[in-house]
């Protein structure tokens, strides 16, 4: 037993937010701007951190319970999450269906906190959020399905470590659908551009942005960090399917695998730059196709 | 197992999803050609012995005709008629997505049922041709537009030809020929059809050609 479980999820907690700092440079370069510092996200949180929150007076325990509960479930789905070729912190048989509904109860505290503050804009939200999340989580499910029967194993911890050049040479096709069904997960979930856009502010457009408005101070600062969290694990598993290599040495591993997350950084910031949002009636068809290239995956596996 | 069969096999799957799921008519037949290109190649894959000049020449005359003949007639009726995308298909194109995923299951559960095949190349060729003509079948139906309609054809076609290829491996060419020369005919025909249904109803919604003109 090495402690490089406990160097993953520390880096991962460490830095998650490094992410949106990368992915709003990449944008700002593709803009021709200078863009804002790196290190933009911790300052945020730093600065929200010290503020107070304000509550409204129609809401209950449920906004105040929001927030923190989809940072508790974020945090366990980063402890179950493996990175760079070495196990997670915990990890059983079964964990992949514990992660897609640690995912779902995030999404479920943010939801009902959205409709506690009886917002109209904040219900129009959660209700989309809800009916994408509907679809996308079949495509996860699916996927992680389908890298289970490859591996031939239901833990994550062990499933990622096992995918190596050999399996890809064997299975291939099947694991680029995988990965092509998760990237579009991944930017759905996280609320990326071809289905939300993260910088608008018009509330009638957004998914994610709009539940949260409500939100202040230190529960805004958790909505954040969990927000960059999720990011995190679920680039972290489109990370190990695409890079199979393992050097064995957990260093090298760890820091190859970090790479590999600013540069999946980069790419959602080449995707937002080049790419427009996706009228609402269009995002479902993404979606649905999303789920027909894990199904197809996990169809050719069966073979 | 072959990968570069299977690779070929996934680009034609993928395409055919994303021919149910595209409605820009354009983006239509640029899938048809991808497809077609990658169908060319596959004669090419399956001989094990070296091309021979006869094969060369099979892969060329299929690549220009299902990848770039048949796809610049219909992209030029396209622009003659001015239309960009279908306007009121049949089926939906998120339902038609889901049509298309049960008609892979169901390709596949019919080939596993068809011992014949044991010696082909490629596990996938069967199922993946059975799923071709299915999707070409149902494009037609489902389908109002004109040029769709040829993509359907097309694509049952080359569901036949991908059956033939792959699991007949020793199919005399001449008779691949022989279809190739069938279906230049009959998208040709289908083009001109297509020029008069284009100038005599000002539109190319096939399920409206019971009204008279006014």
């Amino acid at each position: 037993m090495t402690l490089f479980p406990v160097i993953n999820f520390l880096l991962a907690l460490l830095s998650a937010p490094l992410l949106l700092g990368v992915i709003n440079r990449t944008k700002a370069f593709f803009a021709g701007r200078r863009g804002q510092p790196l290190l933009q996200a911790y300052f945020d949180l730093w600065k929200l951190l010290h503020k107070g929150a304000v509550y409204s007076r129609t809401t209950t325990w449920v906004f105040r319970a929001g927030p923190m509960v989809g940072l508790a479930c974020v945090l366990v789905a980063a402890a179950i999450t493996p990175f760079g070729g070495s196990r997670a912190l915990m990890g059983f048989s079964g964990d992949l269906l514990l992660l897609a509904y640690l995912l779902g109860l995030m999404r479920f505290f943010t939801v009902l906190a959205a409709l506690d503050t009886g917002s109209p804009f904040e219900g129009m939200g959660a209700s989309r959020e809800v009916q994408f999340s509907a679809l996308a989580e079949p495509a996860l499910l699916l996927g992680l399905a389908a890298v289970a029967r490859i591996t031939g194993s239901f833990s994550l911890s062990t499933m990622f470590p096992a995918l190596s050049a050999g399996v890809w040479a064997q299975t291939g096709p099947a694991l680029l659908l995988v990965a092509a069904a998760l990237f579009v997960v991944f930017l759905a979930e996280n609320a990326r551009i071809p289905v939300d856009d993260p910088n608008t502010h018009l509330e009638l457009t957004m998914i994610h942005e709009v539940m949260v408005l409500d939100h202040s101070g230190p529960d805004f600062a958790f909505i954040l960090y969990g927000a960059a969290l999720k990011l995190w694990v679920l680039g972290a598993f489109l990370a190990g399917i695409l890079l199979p290599f393992h050097t064995g040495v957990g260093a090298v591993d760890t820091l190859v695998a970090w790479l590999a997350m600013l540069a999946l950084a980069v790419g959602v910031g080449v995707v937002e730059s080049i790419m427009a949002r996706l009228r609402l009636l269009r995002v479902p068809r993404l979606l649905v196709g999303a789920v027909l290239l894990s199904g197809l995956a996990f169809v050719l596996l069966l073979r | 197992m072959n990968l570069s069969i299977d690779s070929v096999m996934l680009v034609l799957v993928v395409t055919n999803l994303l021919l149910l799921g595209l409605s820009q008519l354009r983006s239509c037949v640029h899938a048809v050609a991808v497809q077609g290109f990658a169908l060319g190649l596959l004669p090419l894959l399956v001989r094990q012995s070296g091309p021979t000049a006869w094969t060369v020449m099979v892969v060329l005359v299929t690549i220009g005709l299902k990848g770039v003949v048949f796809p610049r007639l219909m992209l030029g009726a396209l622009r003659d008629a001015d239309v960009r995308r279908e306007k009121r298909p049949a089926v939906g194109y998120t339902m038609s997505m889901v049509v298309g995923f049960i008609a892979l299951a169901g390709a596949a559960w019919l080939s596993s049922r068809l011992p014949v095949f044991a010696g082909s190349p490629s596990t996938l060729a069967a199922p993946v041709s059975f799923f071709m003509i299915f999707v070409g079948l149902f494009i037609i139906v489902s389908r109002n537009h004109a040029v769709n309609q040829i993509v359907g054809y097309l694509v049952l076609e080359n569901g036949v030809y991908v059956f033939g290829v792959v699991l007949l491996h020793e199919l005399p060419l001449l008779v691949e020929m022989g279809v190739l020369l069938d279906a230049f005919a009959a998208v040709f025909v289908m083009g001109v059809a297509v020029y008069h249904i284009n100038s005599e109803f000002d539109h190319l919604e096939v399920d409206q050609l019971d009204m008279l003109r006014g």
